[in-house]
């Protein structure tokens, strides 16, 4: 039976199908949907939201080490946070089937970076399987459940954006259990790391590659197709589909398991085709292995590895391979009319409180990664950095330690604080900081798209359970000031913004308001403007609410937009804004 | 269907892949709309893929799905000058992904306006003249005004489906599978709405 899949649906049916029972994550696009689809299959597969990828990584470890197959999903920068348990784990090596799903994100439509993570395989010798399609991403995920089981080692399975968001046709199948019995079989030299452990572990790593490699050429995840031998394509992941577009009748090397490399294989296609081009999208990762094998090729010269390939690109790169002119797309004349149209904070949001205050008050602002990050668009442009998760909290203490003269704010969200805040919390107590510490708690994991975490006192499987209070944590950091606000509140966020900022000692505030879009709720009444009453001072449009209409007969709400938080109400100085009568 | 301009329709080429692009802004159901489209053309034996974005784009920004069904499909994006049909539920969002559209594609725009912030804040404008730079833009347009059809049925977030009512005219795919398609994407409470959503666009002249 052939069904419609995206990418990440697709892996959560080839992991179903491979028998996982144990799967863990973090939210984070494009890689969130593998485990919400995947947590469809309950009671058949355990599925969680940890706190962060380094947590979800031992956690599906773990149960490997159990004899249970399990995988861990995450975006590209998490595997950042999971480095330290994928390094060891290659070493201590797994026992039921260990598959990380990792969703890079070329062209940063959703990211802060544009981190190439093929490059981990190579770094925790490992193997990794590149699919091209929804196909490919069941079919793949399946054989390294296989390969993982097979040679006791962890897999990298590593989608893109396009890979994971694009939706395709799926023939899926039947669900396979391990007969494995679960239980740790105890054996310390295997799963110990310590040097005596340690070192012929490190061997065996080498072993486990050699072995891989031999696998690699043979296995069905590779694959040469030949067409016209005047111009051999090497290529893997969502490439192969563009450049199967732009030379059709080119013959392709495409690479779905593409670590180890399988040497032979890359020979025989180069020994078979006149001219040899590789087309990756990212880093030049096959280019220098094929270039390292001795073979004349080219790649890098004409297809680009920065932002996200294209047909139309790899048009442009076909064109400059053939030393034809570029052709560059010739925008119409009214393209440089039309506004831009960014992403915002939604109306009614409840962060839009917090950035308003923070607004009037000359501070510096440390952030990082959420919806929160929308707060560095001008007209509230009240975000001075962002480095990742977690990191304007301890950012802000370096800043405050290195005498920044301005006070400093650092700005979490809930998830983010339970992700990887808590640590630089506890170090601005410890190592005495006086830095103001904001957690926006709209009480869910807003830009991934309303995952749970856990202060919100709900599980991935759909069970009710402790939520972890925020103020709580914050004072057994060892902060004493600690308070909450009401972000809708403008006149108490303000107040209480003050009071912290001027402290001597550190503080956490913690704005708390449920995302509306999650309540699926307006926040209040709609709003509407007076006309007679409003005196076109515009400050109202300095919340950035994309419910408010800025025009030449002044501003207006759009009703069906406005969320109702009142903020404008209380902005304005005429008292023009009053409630419009929808609820 | 009216069109604006005097260009012939284009030839049935149904072995050619078709290309769609629906655009519009974070929030009006451009996605519901790609996915009933896809499935339709499954239903059909067409080979299907898609593309759509999420994340930091949905939260009120600049939104665009690809769809491209054939006989076998490799690339989920649309190329540039490739796409038979526009579907735009914004005007300045339609202006904005014009390039994607052949010279002889169909453009249906609704004729929404949705302010993006960069205008409401001062900065930037909102062209006044969209609809005329519409017609200069797309020769085959139809202009309809999808969000208002939806609200007279009862619901103006089903706008979406108007608009897809709209494109499924210039698609070789059977009502049926239409049909069939919106039952299998759309909640039961709404499935009455949104079919006779996609009618009154699919009927709209």
């Amino acid at each position: 039976m052939r069904r419609l899949m995206s990418g990440n649906e697709a892996l959560a049916r080839g992991a179903f199908e491979a028998g996982v029972t144990v799967g863990a994550g973090y939210p984070g696009t494009p890689s969130t949907e593998i485990l919400e689809n995947l947590a469809r299959y309950k009671p058949d597969v355990y599925c969680e939201w940890s706190p962060n990828e380094k947590v979800a990584f031992e956690v599906a470890a773990g149960a490997s080490l159990a004899g249970a197959r399990s995988i861990v999903t995450m975006k590209h920068v998490g595997l950042n946070v999971a480095a330290d348990p994928l390094m060891t784990l290659s070493y201590i090596s797994v026992e039921g089937g260990f598959v990380a799903c990792v969703a890079d994100d070329p062209g940063m439509h959703s990211s802060q970076n544009e981190q190439d993570t093929r490059n981990y395989a190579r770094f925790a010798k490992i193997p990794l399987f590149e699919p091209s399609d929804s196909q490919e991403a069941r079919d793949f995920l399946k054989l390294a459940i296989q390969v993982s089981e097979e040679f006791k080692t962890p897999v990298i399975l590593r989608t893109t954006t396009r890979v994971s968001h694009s939706r395709s046709l799926v023939e899926i199948g039947e669900r396979i259990l391990s007969e494995k019995k679960i239980g740790l079989v105890k054996n310390p030299p295997r799963f110990v790391p310590i040097p005596v452990w340690g070192r012929p572990m490190r061997r065996r790593v080498e072993d486990r590659l050699i072995r891989l490699k031999a696998f690699s050429e043979s296995s069905p995840a590779n694959r040469l197709e030949w067409r016209d031998k005047s111009l051999g394509i090497i290529t893997s992941s969502i490439a192969y589909q563009y450049a199967r577009e732009v030379w059709p009748k080119a013959s392709v090397l495409k690479l779905g398991m593409s670590y180890p490399f399988p040497d032979s294989m890359i020979r025989e296609f180069a020994a078979g085709v006149s001219n040899l081009l590789i087309v990756e999208e990212l880093d030049d990762f096959i280019e220098q292995h094929v270039r390292a094998l001795g073979l004349a090729c080219r790649g890098r010269d004409v297809v680009p590895g920065i932002m996200e390939l294209s047909v139309d690109r790899l048009l442009a790169a076909r064109a400059r391979y053939e030393g034809r002119p570029v052709e560059e797309p010739k925008p119409f004349a009214f393209s440089d009319r039309l506004p831009p149209r960014p992403p915002v904070l939604c109306p009614g949001c409840p962060h839009r409180g917090i950035f308003y205050s923070l607004a009037k008050r000359e501070v510096v602002v440390t952030g990082d990664i959420g919806c929160y990050s929308l707060g560095a668009f001008p007209p509230l442009d009240r975000m001075d950095s962002i480095l990742c998760m977690g990191g304007g909290i301890s950012m802000a203490h370096g800043l405050e330690k290195a005498g920044e003269p301005c006070p400093v704010v650092g700005i979490v969200g809930d998830s983010t604080f339970f992700h990887s805040g808590i640590t630089g919390l506890l170090n601005i107590s410890y190592n005495r900081g006086s830095s103001t510490i904001i957690v926006l708690d709209n009480r869910t994991t807003a830009m991934t798209g309303h995952q749970d975490h856990p202060g919100t006192g709900r599980t991935l499987m759909g069970e009710a359970t402790k939520a972890v209070s925020i103020e709580d944590i914050g004072r057994a950091c060892g902060i004493e000031r600690v308070c909450v606000v009401n972000p809708y509140n403008l006149d108490q966020t303000s107040q209480v913004i003050s009071d912290e900022i001027t402290a001597d000692e550190p503080s956490l505030i913690v704005s708390r308001a449920p995302c509306p879009l999650r309540e699926k709720k307006r926040v209040g009444v709609s709003r509407k403007i007076l006309p007679e009453k409003c005196k076109g001072c515009k400050l109202c449009l300095n919340l950035g609410c994309p419910a408010i209409e800025g025009g030449e007969d002044g501003p207006r709400i759009n009703e069906t937009l406005c969320a109702g938080c009142g903020l404008c109400e209380q902005v304005c100085p005429a008292g023009a804004v009053i409630s419009g009568g929808r609820a | 269907m009216s069109e604006m301009g005097n260009v012939p329709k284009q030839t049935d080429q149904s072995k050619e892949t078709k290309s769609i692009v629906l655009v519009g802004v974070g929030g009006q159901g451009i996605l519901l709309a790609s996915e009933i489209l896809a499935q339709t053309a499954m239903l059909e034996g067409y080979d299907v893929k898609t593309n759509e974005v999420h994340g930091m784009a949905q939260r009120g920004g600049s939104v665009m799905a690809q769809i491209r069904y054939g006989k076998e499909v490799h690339s989920p994006l649309v190329a540039r000058n490739e796409a038979h049909i526009l579907g735009a539920l914004e005007k300045v969002e339609a202006l904005r992904y014009a390039d994607y559209l052949r010279p002889d594609g169909l453009a249906a725009v609704s004729t929404q306006a949705i302010m993006p912030v960069t205008v409401s804040s001062g900065g930037a404008q909102y062209p006044q003249d969209a609809e005329e730079l519409l017609k200069q833009a797309f020769p085959r347009l139809v202009y309809i005004d999808a969000a208002k059809i939806a609200g007279d049925l009862g619901d103006i977030r089903a706008a979406n489906i108007v608009l897809l009512g709209a494109i499924s005219q210039g698609l070789d795919l059977a009502m049926e599978s239409w049909e069939k398609a919106i039952a299998l994407c759309v909640k039961e409470k709404f499935l009455e709405i949104n079919r006779k959503a996609f009618t009154a666009g699919r009927c709209h002249s």
